[in-house]
């Protein structure tokens, strides 16, 4: 069916357009911005006055607890890509199962789910998995989710082999040592209120190691989820260099700092932890420079795993109906135009991964987002579609609500 | 942030930490406990404070000496009290820990006692008798991981004010454990909150926590220079577990370095006080010429620690 969405600022970052025009979707692609192209007949008209129209979100990673109410967040929150990390159970690490997770998707038919293959038999970080296998089966790059590959000739060889095939390796950077123990960043707030802490170190250290290891083998490696100050000074050295590398921020490490565990929240515990207030700031940076792209990390946990001491508790935040309003709260607070900040979590994420979505370029998937970016809504277990209740924002007035989402021209969300 | 051991009026309803406790509550504490101390000398070792109510010891983890004196304190005061060695029972049958608790409030429990191997695990249980709606029943942290032991804390707190009268000029060091001491944590923040100009901690590197300076402590690596001119000596229990390994090689060497002998005591004030929160180690932390040695107020600490439980219990039972 023909779409044409009118009235609406339509913004995309990748083309550099921000105007008030309509956009014409025939075909499930992008069919023209401003004029309509000759002989379109809309089959349906969206109005949307007052709102932003842009590419849907694309997410570098969310876990589908349970995989039809995750997709339904997903596009709920006009996130219509989500990249899928392999630390499922059982991990992903079998084509079967990325091809049962790629159908079963497909089957629901919202968002679009991108599945990462677990680079290593079971996330052990001993035996390669089926790398080709995987990939033949659609997984679109190899990663060990949050799981530290703790033998450095096994990451060797791994990335040695993913070069061989050009594949990308994922990495969330974690010396294994020095994390195991802790539960909160090793900061004043851990030092007061007598919790084990993770030091920056722990980043650091594997930053160091993997970006040798890039430089030896030529592997292509994106880290996720970066915390600390001093790790993003790391990877911006690495890309002056012209390594092969980019990274990601969860976006509640743009808002949220160690102070945020107040008398021990659960709902504070992130893994990697959120940090002092430099680096914080610094993760700020990196974002609003461009460095690195903005994720959710959605990682829905069951009240009760919440419901525990903070050291018990697992950790994580519900995200993907978040991204939005919390991007906007970060760009507002740290001075990124709108703009800047959709490209963050459109055309940037969309760039890690090379595929030519998040962007609203005539002839493109129309995968799209309209949301009204002064509409305010609080957030409780009720609003959220996620069965992942668990935020540190509960009851927090967000402001951005998703009006309708398209996936491939096919209204997939009205809200 | 809203702290959960005080009410909206600024009274203490729980004893989940010393952090945030307002001066006059710890003084209020303090004196409390000394008009409790002739209790403990009568024929009679008994008032009617908490008469008809329920004190639940809720010990996650084992603990003969903090749950006796806990046991002793609110049986002074008339309480029931009833044991529970939950490593033994609940958790083994895979309870929740919120679980337990609503259980046992349905057995009309008034008071909790809590020791619990994690951090914050006694705020978990505050907060959710809050959003339960039951304000009339009360939490005391007995110890929770390395984060806080309150009671201790006051304790010392009160053999110090025995002892020396005021907190205004005093010089005290810590010694030992302080990374894993949740003894260390309660009583550098009753220390600080009560005016203590001077705190230090000695140790050796791999036994302090990171940023100990912005909790208003000097470090010392140094034990002969750390304890100089010192009016009041703090020594920690080193755990069995903790001697030989990664942050530490030896016992023998961390007594060389870290225990407090005659001659290291001599550097202190001549009238310096040398407490410890038991169980001692002797020859590892503590010389027995030290802790048998006139300067050692290690007993009276126990004795002091039933008056003070007794005054926790009675407040916040009372608010």
């Amino acid at each position: 069916m023909n779409i044409e969405i009118r009235n609406g600022r339509v913004i995309d970052p990748k083309n550099g357009v921000d105007r008030s025009i309509s956009l014409f979707i025939a075909e499930g692609r992008v069919a023209a911005l401003g004029e309509a192209p000759t002989g379109f007949a809309a089959g349906s008209i969206v109005d949307a006055a007052g709102c932003v129209v842009c590419p849907g979100l694309v997410d570098l990673g969310a876990r589908l607890n349970s995989i039809q109410a995750e997709l339904a967040a997903a596009v709920a929150g006009g996130v219509t890509s989500v990249v899928v990390p392999p630390d499922a159970v059982p991990p992903l690490d079998e084509p079967e199962l990325a091809d049962r997770l790629i159908h079963r998707a497909k089957e629901i038919g919202k968002a679009r789910v991108l599945p990462l293959g677990a680079l290593t038999v079971g996330l052990q970080g001993e035996r390669l998995a089926e790398l080709a296998g995987l990939r033949k089966a659609g997984c679109i790059a190899f990663s060990q989710a949050k799981v530290p590959v703790v033998d450095t000739e096994a990451l060797l060889r791994a990335m040695e082999y993913a070069a061989t095939f050009g594949f990308s390796v994922w990495l969330q950077p974690q010396d294994y040592w020095l994390s195991r123990n802790g539960i909160a960043h090793e900061g004043e707030v851990a030092s007061r209120l007598g919790l084990a802490g993770i030091p920056v170190a722990a980043e650091t250290i594997a930053i160091a190691t993997i970006l040798q290891l890039v430089r030896d083998t030529g592997c292509r490696v994106h880290l996720t989820r970066l915390s600390s100050a001093a790790g993003v000074v790391l990877v911006g050295a690495a890309r002056d260099e012209g390594l092969p590398v980019t990274c990601d921020i969860g976006v509640h490490h743009l808002l949220l700092t160690e102070d945020d565990i107040g008398f021990f929240d659960p709902h504070a515990r992130f893994c990697p932890p959120l940090r002092a207030q430099s680096d914080c700031q610094a993760l700020s940076r990196a974002a609003a420079t461009g460095l690195a792209a903005i994720c959710s990390d959605h990682t829905p946990v069951g009240a009760d795993d919440k419901l525990l001491p903070f050291g018990e508790a697992k950790p994580g935040a519900t995200g993907l109906e978040v991204l939005l309003p919390l991007t906007l709260k970060w760009a507002a607070a740290a001075g990124v135009s709108l703009p800047a900040a959709l490209d963050r979590i459109t055309s940037a994420p969309a760039e890690v991964l090379g595929l030519a979505s998040g962007q609203l370029t005539v002839g493109s998937v129309a995968d799209v987002c309209i949301f009204d970016p002064h509409a305010t809504w609080q957030l409780t277990a009720e609003a959220l579609k996620s069965r992942g209740k668990n935020s540190p924002w509960t009851g927090c007035m967000m402001t951005g609500k998703v009006k309708a989402t398209l996936v491939a021209g096919r209204v997939v969300y009205e809200g | 942030m809203h702290n959960p051991q005080l009410n909206r009026t600024g009274e203490l309803i729980h004893l989940l930490s010393i952090d945030g406790l307002p001066q006059p509550v710890i003084t209020q504490i303090l004196d409390t406990a000394a008009s409790f101390m002739e209790v403990s000398v009568r024929d009679v070792k008994k008032v009617p404070l908490l008469r008809g109510k329920s004190v639940f010891n809720l010990f996650f983890e084992n603990s003969t000496r903090t749950r006796t004196t806990f046991e002793i304190a609110a049986k002074r005061l008339s309480a029931d009290v009833i044991n529970l060695d939950i490593n033994r029972s609940s958790t083994a049958k895979g309870e929740t820990l919120l679980d337990t608790i609503d259980n046992l409030c349905a057995m009309h429990a008034n008071l909790f006692v809590v020791r619990h191997a994690s951090s914050g695990a006694p705020y978990l249980i505050a907060e959710h008798l809050q959003r339960i709606g039951r304000d009339d029943v009360h939490v005391i942290n007995a110890g929770d991981g390395r984060h806080a032991h309150p009671t201790q804390g006051l304790l010392d707190m009160y053999t110090i004010r025995h002892y020396k009268k005021d907190f205004a000029r005093l010089r005290v060091a810590i010694v030992g454990d302080i990374l894993h001491s949740r003894v260390a944590r309660s009583d550098i923040q009753a220390l600080t909150a009560l005016g203590v100009p001077e705190v230090r901690a000695i140790g050796p590197e791999t036994l302090l926590p990171k940023h100990l300076d912005k909790l208003g402590v000097q470090v010392f690596h140094d034990m002969n220079e750390g304890l100089r001119d010192c009016d009041v000596i703090i020594m920690l229990r080193l755990q069995n577990e903790r001697m030989a390994g990664v942050l530490l090689p030896s016992a023998g060497e961390y007594f060389r370095h870290y225990g407090l002998t005659p001659q290291k005591l001599a550097l202190a004030r001549p009238d310096a006080i040398v407490m410890h929160p038991g169980p001692m180690n002797r020859g590892i932390e503590i010389h027995s010429a030290v802790a048998d040695g006139p300067q050692a107020v290690i007993l009276p600490q126990v004795t002091f620690g039933i008056a003070v439980r007794m005054a926790v219990m009675s407040i916040v039972a009372g608010n």
